[in-house]
């Protein structure tokens, strides 16, 4: 088997130098190889820094340490032959579907009629003759991102790489684009060695991928990476199928916990290669702030509600089958319930518990009270904040105290993204209020169990500037 | 350009668009062919008035004929400096946008001079143009021109700057990974994504444009006396002989000119602009034109087309791509190169540094008198803009929502008020003057009404504009809670229509100041009127060469026009931006 490696990326990381001198690191030290004839699928939930691997693997964007290997040899400037496809097909909307698919060759400085020959059986492969002379706004998504493809293709890139190339799309589009993509595949009828997908959907990656690789993040690295041998087409329902599924489930919503693979006896075509499983060493500076999941006390509130309705336990793929929400949409709503002290995770369940089972039962004001007890015993920033609030001769305090002590562990737009949920979480709970032009926040006066006697708070709402 | 004026267009001419189709035709190649050889003559003419010997004392004709000819200078003008401005503004923000260091100091800097009054410029322009081509008509039309640049550039130039910083990451990825070279970069990429934003503010800088050329057409320096043949100078001409006549027919001239741009210009550039705009889904009534249809439909255009421009971009296009290719992966940047800048940003200090002295021992020559002047005249101005902005806001704002909220009455006042805002105060400012003081208003008053003139409309349409964008379950919900008067005022229309209130006073407010320089101080048949103000003081230290004063008051002048708006309305922008924005 011809297993050299088209791209290899050894002892990679990627940090960000913040204003203030600390470095954040969003890519741990990583060792990484793409090998030809392969779908290679990444996974990770949103933020995990997965986009950044792709950039760097396909020399977008830089690592800040480590070298990178383009078939045994550094990758000193010269452009490796790659292509993207981008989650917003990122097509130029002035230039018509085949002036799209001809810029690349354009950009190689191959001769008008030549050009033409090939943009055009390109777009036939991907079925787009009759497009030609359209503009992208004239397209649905799916015929967009079959625009985006073509590009993609017209310059038979060696390794293809795709950032969450269906999720911009209808289910069934996507599913039908993604049926596609693989018999193109299948039958060799892409002029490519390998395909990386970065995608945040499991099924997907189980449907596609002959490697999958698991990323955690904070900074994001190699959670695990292992083959997948089932054979084409994949039945969804196949129990085989279905195992898969929870394990990578039950890896990315327990990361402290080692899971072990699905048992190769019993599945018979998952193999496990040599060191995928092994955490990578490295001299990670993990956070150690508390990070807060980003998900707003209306989901928090269905979620319980849900699984209180349905006896306080139920299998994750199934809740987001169910749901028709992706891991990426569900897991920040779960980890919160975990954070907080209303729910559990166990062995690819979910679990309520009794607070979380009183917090579905109660009404509106007892959930106020409740959801405040719970913030306030788990979740740290907003601990910090009430304590200063209290401590302050006149209650109130500026947004960018916080945005200090925050700016210290995160990115600036994480920062932004851990505040905006703790204000939202903090104005529910009623431990402060918040103004957004001033930029304050005030202790809440009336403190809870005497709002009943303030009608004024249902006839007047303040309003609520969206974040 | 965010604001969505849309420019409607006048119901008679959209009879055109319903015209049947010119596709085979032969008629636009005939017109297309005689505009050519008309284009000719008017180059030729216009090559001899301009390397002609300096005629010092240019006759304006007052006959009704010669305004054609006038019309053509000064559109002509204001075309060349429009041209420029455009290729200044490109290689402006184009460094702006990706040369770090340089971003850091040309910004600000931009920042400082789109709020300096353009008329402030005219007095050190002329005279240097005319200095460096003595003798030569060519002088004072270099600098009519330049001045008209002035007026232009900033806004076109940090409008390509702001395109270029916000182009997507994903489609400046898309151009990286497929190895675009920089000309294909520019010209699939930058310019057609900065499209839309240069072609909004060149309609605003062009509108500016006529706004300078009118004074700058005939004006008087100390003794010497500028004339330029123009529809400004024919327009100061005949209000200083008092001829009606004349008067009208210069105005009737100056709206048609400007209806005819709008027609055959800035409507088709608008209507063809379109296919830049970013976005998901086609609008579904996009801006048509029937002259883009006509230009499209001709068939020897588009062969000419097929012939000329097709191979030629092909050609840059295969060239600049290969030489890319060949390209050895990026060298570190020489050490000699790093030098020269270094050189070069320490001679633009010293440069700073020598007129900062030279600035300081000039203004340190002041007497106190003078100082108290100038103080006083810049409170002067400074309540009279705002007291013109305040009486402009008080008539518009009721106004603007009753013609917004009535459909009908917006589809025939909407394009009224945009030609009324195209046509330059200064245009009308001899007539006003003239007006006022034969009723013995006197300069005072007469300066607000100019001033007034020049703001009120900008205000008005975008009033206009921000009550057709109110929501129609907005009003419906405040009908069903019976909200009526002041409390419909209060809750809706206001917090509705505030951003675009406040767009139009930025742009009011400016537009004021600019004006005042001309408003406070008149010479009308050889007796000058004047009254107190900064403007006045800039005027009359232009008159007698004063220059310590004209340094102090255009000074003074443009440091309170980047206070005000630092101060004010900056952050009255951004709370209209965040608060009262309405989200979809």
């Amino acid at each position: 088997m011809p297993n050299e490696p088209i791209i290899e990326a050894r002892a990679i990381e990627k940090s960000y130098q913040q204003p203030d001198g600390t470095r954040i690191q969003v890519v741990g030290l990583t060792d990484f190889s793409i090998e030809p004839g392969k779908i290679i699928a990444l996974l990770g939930a949103s933020g995990c820094g997965k986009s950044t691997l792709l950039r760097i693997l396909s020399g977008l964007a830089q690592p800040s340490s480590g070298a990178l290997f383009w078939h045994g040899k550094p990758l000193g400037g010269q452009a490796p032959n790659v292509a993207i496809v981008f989650q917003s097909f990122a097509l130029f909307p002035w230039l018509t579907v085949l002036e799209n698919v001809e810029a690349p060759l354009e950009a190689r400085g191959v001769a008008a009629v030549e050009r033409r020959k090939r943009a055009l059986r390109t777009l036939d492969t991907v079925g787009l003759d009759g497009f030609e002379t359209a503009y992208p706004k004239e397209l649905s998504g799916g015929m967009k991102q079959r625009v985006g493809f073509a590009r993609a293709l017209v310059v038979e890139p060696e390794v293809l790489f795709m950032d969450e190339p269906f999720s911009a799309l209808d289910v069934l589009t996507a599913e039908n684009l993604r049926g596609e993509l693989l018999e193109l595949w299948l039958n060799k009828k892409m002029p490519t060695s390998a395909i990386f997908i970065v995608t945040h959907n499991i099924e997907e990656a189980v449907m596609l991928a002959d490697r999958i690789v698991v990323l955690g993040r904070n900074p994001a690295r190699i959670r695990s990476d292992f083959n997948v041998r089932l054979s084409h087409p994949r039945d969804r329902k196949s129990s085989r199928f279905v195992e898969l599924v929870d394990y990578i489930y039950k890896i990315m919503t327990e990361p402290d916990v080692e899971h072990a693979l699905p048992d190769p006896e019993s599945t018979g075509e998952i193999v496990v290669p040599p060191g995928g499983l092994k955490r990578t060493q490295s001299l990670v500076r993990t956070t150690k702030y508390q990070i807060l999941p980003h998900a707003r006390v209306g989901g928090i509130a269905g979620l319980l509600e849900l699984l209180h309705d349905r006896g306080g336990r139920e299998d994750l793929f199934r809740l987001s089958e169910d749901l028709v929400m992706d891991v990426e949409d569900l897991l920040p709503i779960l980890e919160a319930c975990v954070l907080l002290g209303f729910a559990w995770l166990k062995e690819g369940d979910v679990q309520l518990s009794p607070q979380g089972a009183a917090f579905a039962d109660a009404d509106i004001q007892a959930r106020k009270v409740l959801f405040r007890q719970a913030a306030l015993e788990h979740v740290t920033i907003l601990k910090q904040i009430a304590s200063i609030l209290k401590r302050k001769s006149d209650h109130s305090i500026a947004d960018e105290f916080f945005h200090d002590i925050l700016d210290e562990h995160f990115s600036e737009e994480e920062v932004q993204r851990q505040l905006d949920t703790a204000m939202n979480w903090g104005r529910y709970a009623e431990i402060f209020d918040y103004d957004r032009e001033s930029g304050r926040l005030t202790q809440t006066e009336a403190p809870l169990g005497e709002i009943a006697e303030h009608p004024a708070e249902n006839e007047n709402p303040a309003p609520t500037p969206k974040a | 350009m965010k604001k969505s004026i849309s420019l409607r267009g006048f119901s008679a001419y959209r009879l055109w668009a319903q015209l049947p189709s010119l596709e085979t035709s032969h008629l636009p190649d005939v017109i297309m062919f005689a505009a050519g050889i008309a284009m000719f003559y008017g180059v030729v003419t216009v090559g001899r008035g301009w390397f002609g010997p300096f005629t010092p004392s240019v006759e304006i004709s007052l006959r009704p004929w010669a305004l054609p000819a006038y019309a053509g200078y000064s559109l002509l003008r204001i075309t060349v400096a429009y041209l420029l401005s455009l290729a200044f503004a490109l290689a402006y923000g184009y460094i702006a946008a990706y040369n770090l260091r340089a971003e850091r100091f040309m910004i600000p800097l931009l920042d400082v001079l789109q709020s300096i009054p353009v008329l402030v410029f005219l007095p050190p322009v002329m005279l240097a143009m005319v200095a460096l081509f003595p003798g030569r008509q060519l002088g004072v039309e270099l600098g009519a021109i330049l001045l008209i640049f002035t007026g232009q550039v900033w806004n076109m130039a940090f409008s390509f700057y702001a395109s270029l910083k916000s182009i997507p990451k994903e489609m400046r990825e898309t151009a990286t990974i497929y190895r675009f070279s920089a000309w294909q970069r520019f010209t699939q990429m930058e310019l057609p994504f900065s499209a839309i934003g240069l072609v909004w503010n060149s309609m605003m800088s062009v509108a500016g444009g006529w706004f300078a050329l009118m004074v700058c057409e005939m004006f008087v320096l100390g003794s010497r006396d500028f004339r330029l043949p123009g529809l400004g100078s024919y327009l100061q001409t005949a209000a200083s002989a008092g001829d009606t006549a004349s008067i009208v027919w210069g105005i009737a001239t100056m709206v048609t000119v400007i209806v005819l741009l709008d027609q055959f210009v800035w409507r088709p550039v608008i209507a063809w602009a379109e296919k830049f705009k970013v976005e998901q889904v086609e609008s579904t009534d996009a801006p048509g034109s029937w002259v883009l249809n006509f230009l499209q439909h001709s068939t020897g255009l588009s062969r000419i087309r097929q012939k000329t421009w097709r191979p030629l971009s092909e050609r840059f296009l295969l060239h600049f791509a290969r030489k890319h290719i060949a390209d050895k992966p990026e060298e570190p940047t020489a050490p000699w190169r790093e030098w020269v800048v270094r050189v070069l940003a320490v001679l633009a200090l010293i440069g700073i540094g020598y007129g900062m002295v030279r600035v300081t021992i000039i203004l340190s020559g002041l007497q106190k008198a003078e100082l108290h002047e100038a103080a006083l005249g810049l409170g002067a101005t400074f309540l009279r803009v705002n007291l013109a902005l305040l009486l402009a806001a008080l008539w518009t704002i009721p106004a603007g929502v009753a013609i917004g909220s009535n459909p009908r009455l917006a589809r025939i006042a909407q394009p009224l008020a945009q030609i009324a805002a195209s046509v330059p105060a200064t245009a009308l400012l001899p007539v006003i003057l003239l007006v006022l003081i034969r009723l013995g208003g006197g300069l005072g008053i007469a300066s607000i009404v100019v001033l007034l003139l020049g703001t009120q409309w900008y205000v008005l349409f975008n009033v206009i504009a921000g009550a057709m964008a109110i929501p129609t379950d907005l009003k419906e919900c405040c009908s069903v809670f019976r909200m009526r008067g002041i409390e419909r005022w209060k809750k809706l229309i206001l917090p509705g229509i505030f951003p675009y209130l406040i767009t139009g006073m930025v742009t009011a407010s400016g537009g004021a100041w600019n004006a005042s320089i001309v408003a406070e101080y008149f010479n009308f048949k050889g007796q000058i009127y004047t009254t107190i103000g900064l403007g006045a003081s800039i005027s009359r230290a232009t008159d007698s060469g004063d220059f310590r004063l004209l340094m102090l008051a255009t000074i003074m002048i443009s440091a309170t026009v980047v206070t005000v708006n630092r101060l004010v309305w900056r952050k009255l922008y951004r709370l209209a931006e965040t608060r009262f924005r309405l989200e979809t």
